[in-house]
């Protein structure tokens, strides 16, 4: 969660890896220069919000919500793609940040920060809002899953699915946050630096962990969990650390989005949204980021494309799923994780 | 420890594993009734039994798979049962299993180096921020898998998923897999099924190079009765779930009752 600029003796011990490692193997770039490539993406946000005068408000609507699908899809990744549990509760978790940063911006700042605070003391609190939101979306990820993780498959749907909507259930019975109604009135604070930054972060933090020793347990885990746990691997632990991860930037998706629409009801975080996701997921080709992606970049512009079809989003979606599953059951971007041929003895 | 002083004043090697009236009821069907097993360190005994006799059950019961009903498991000394599989592992025993269970979307290397968790210091934390430390264990593990795979002639296959492995390969990768957890004792179950000729002879000097270099112990389940009479000097002989015998290979294999176990199927 550290943007911070990577100091040239670990650029050193970075670039001494590329040497060390003759043959390529997994994501190239992101394997050899994760940092730089991070800060990469942060610089590019940055940019990207300097001239977001220049950016007609339709495209720039559209890229928000592009880079909010990408942090909840690529969170998602962690948890269905490399660790192989099949949740149904993002669009839970998310709500869960959503709700939570905005009770933070609308209720405790004011009496944090003033009526009339400074902008680098609003940027702060609505950063705090976001983390706060992560955090208590993480709790709720830990709450979610300690108990539920030893189920297999279907259960472990059932459960988050039911999960998403005790929570819609009980933000509908609130009513210091809008009851049924909704919240109106969050400050708009997102912007595209804060999300496009966000899903950098959130794409560097599942890469890097994905590629490390102690990573390669989240995808031993979907591969053989008796296997993983017969080579010393805490199954539950591993299942845990990514229901938090991923729950933690659903959270702060969530937060995202909410100072974004500047109005958050219950049923916009409903069933449907996680499927959404699970869509993107699936389409990107589990455990494969940049397929991810592209697939959260698809479909969030398909409806756009479509939208003299809007009613029919979701049937499209089905359908899309169907097919996929039917066609491509590893993924429509699946086109690295194919399969090498045996090298010639 | 009394025991251990005991055994080794009569001259034999340390308790390491001991298996105790072991018993493991599924419903109606006893597959392991009141098992006695005592291995040293650094021995490699066979366990075998026609099929359906148990033996995978009892590796089961020594990795944590199972429960025993009834009976106790002590691993250097210390009880055993009721711990997770992940934590036997990490006490230092590790296992294959009978339908080869490899990482499949994982290459060869990965394979193997998945099995280094119990023995990494970086966590979630150092994987993210990559300093200094982490890159530098990252590098030594990558030395000590690729030594570990060039060792067991698996190095040029590094980058290929472990599903599309020839199957003798995938037998050695699950052996090797298994070493890299560092065991003391290493359960093989049936490492020779569908090897040809050539190929169980190089797994018996496999086995016994790994005996040699890693001083560790291996209980080897086998059907193949030159692999096993090849290379352990203690058997031990299940039917139906009950010992029938244990000894050298010419007195099992002298035995009426391992005879006629074998006969009778
Ligand atoms: N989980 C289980 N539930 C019910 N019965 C089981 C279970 N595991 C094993 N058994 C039964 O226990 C008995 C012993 O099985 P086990 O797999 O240990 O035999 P084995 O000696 O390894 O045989 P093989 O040589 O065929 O591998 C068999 O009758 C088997 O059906
Ligand atoms: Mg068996």
């Amino acid at each position: 969660m550290n943007p911070a600029q990577p100091t040239s003796k670990e650029m050193g011990a970075a670039q001494s890896t590329a040497v060390v490692a003759k043959r390529p193997r997994g994501s190239n770039l992101v394997a050899r220069w994760p940092k730089t490539l991070l800060l990469a993406a942060l610089v590019a946000s940055f940019v990207l919000w300097w001239f977001s005068n220049h950016i007609n408000p339709y495209y720039a609507d559209i890229l928000i919500k592009i880079g909010i699908n990408i942090i909840l899809a690529v969170s998602l990744n962690l948890i269905n793609g490399y660790t192989g549990q099949f949740s149904l509760g993002h669009a839970g978790f998310m709500s869960v940040g959503a709700y939570t940063s905005a009770a933070v911006t609308m209720f405790v700042a004011p009496s944090l920060i003033g009526a009339t605070p400074s902008t680098a003391l609003t940027v702060a609190c609505f950063v705090l809002a976001l983390y706060v939101g992560g955090l208590v979306a993480a709790v709720a990820g830990i709450l979610v899953g300690a108990p539920s993780l030893r189920l297999k498959g279907d259960y472990l749907a059932i459960v988050t699915l039911g999960f998403g909507e005790i929570i819609r259930v009980i933000f509908r019975n609130i009513p210091k946050l809008g009851g049924a109604l909704g919240l109106n009135g969050i400050p708009p604070y997102t912007n595209l630096f804060w999300v496009f930054g966000t899903a950098a972060i959130c794409t560097y933090v599942v890469l890097a962990l994905v590629h490390s020793t102690y990573g390669r347990g989240f995808i031993a885990v979907q591969d053989d969990e008796v296997a993983a746990e017969a080579m010393g691997i805490n199954t539950t632990r591993y299942k845990i650390v990514a229901f938090v991860i991923g729950a933690f930037f659903a959270g702060i998706a969530g937060g995202l989005y909410g100072h974004y629409t500047l109005s958050i009801d219950p049923k916009g975080f409903d069933f449907m949204r996680s499927i959404e996701i699970v869509v993107m997921v699936i389409l990107g080709g589990m455990g494969n980021t940049t397929g991810v992606i592209f697939a959260a970049i698809l479909l969030t512009l398909l409806p756009e494309w479509l939208r003299t079809f809007e009613q029919y989003r979701m049937i499209l979606y089905s359908f899309l799923l169907v097919v996929l599953m039917l066609t491509r059951p590893q993924g429509l971007f699946a086109w690295r994780r194919k399969t090498k041929p045996i090298l010639a003895a | 420890m009394a025991s251990q002083n005991e055994t080794n004043s009569r001259g034999m090697s340390a308790t390491l594993l001991n298996l105790e009236h072991c018993t493991i009821r599924f419903g109606g069907l006893t597959a392991v009734s009141d098992l006695n097993v005592r291995i040293g360190e650094n021995e490699l005994v066979g366990l075998i039994g026609p099929n359906g006799a148990g033996k995978t059950t009892v590796f089961n019961l020594v990795t944590g798979v199972y429960e025993p009903t009834e009976g106790r498991i002590q691993f250097s000394g210390e009880d055993i049962v009721g711990e997770a599989p992940f934590e036997i592992t990490k006490r230092g025993i590790a296992r294959t299993f009978q339908n080869i269970r490899l990482f499949p979307s994982l290459s060869v290397y990965d394979n193997v180096r998945a099995a280094f968790r119990l023995h990494i210091k970086h966590g979630v934390v150092q994987a993210m921020w990559r300093g200094g430390g982490f890159v530098a264990e990252e590098q030594g593990i990558e030395g000590q898998v690729m030594e570990m795979l060039d060792i067991f002639k698996l190095g040029k296959f590094r980058d290929v998923p472990a599903k599309s492995l020839p199957y003798g390969d995938q037998r050695r990768l699950e052996i090797v897999r298994a070493l890299a957890t560092r065991p003391k004792l290493l359960l093989l179950d049936e490492p020779a099924a569908g090897m040809n000729p050539t190929e169980k002879v190089d797994l018996m000097k496999l086995i016994r190079f790994i005996e040699e270099k890693y001083r560790i112990s291996v209980l080897l389940v086998e059907h193949d009765m030159q692999v096993v009479m090849g290379i352990c000097r203690r058997i031990i002989v299940l039917d139906h779930g009950v010992q029938i015998a244990e000894g050298t290979p010419e007195q099992v294999r002298a035995n009426p009752k391992v005879i006629e176990a074998y006969l009778g199927q």
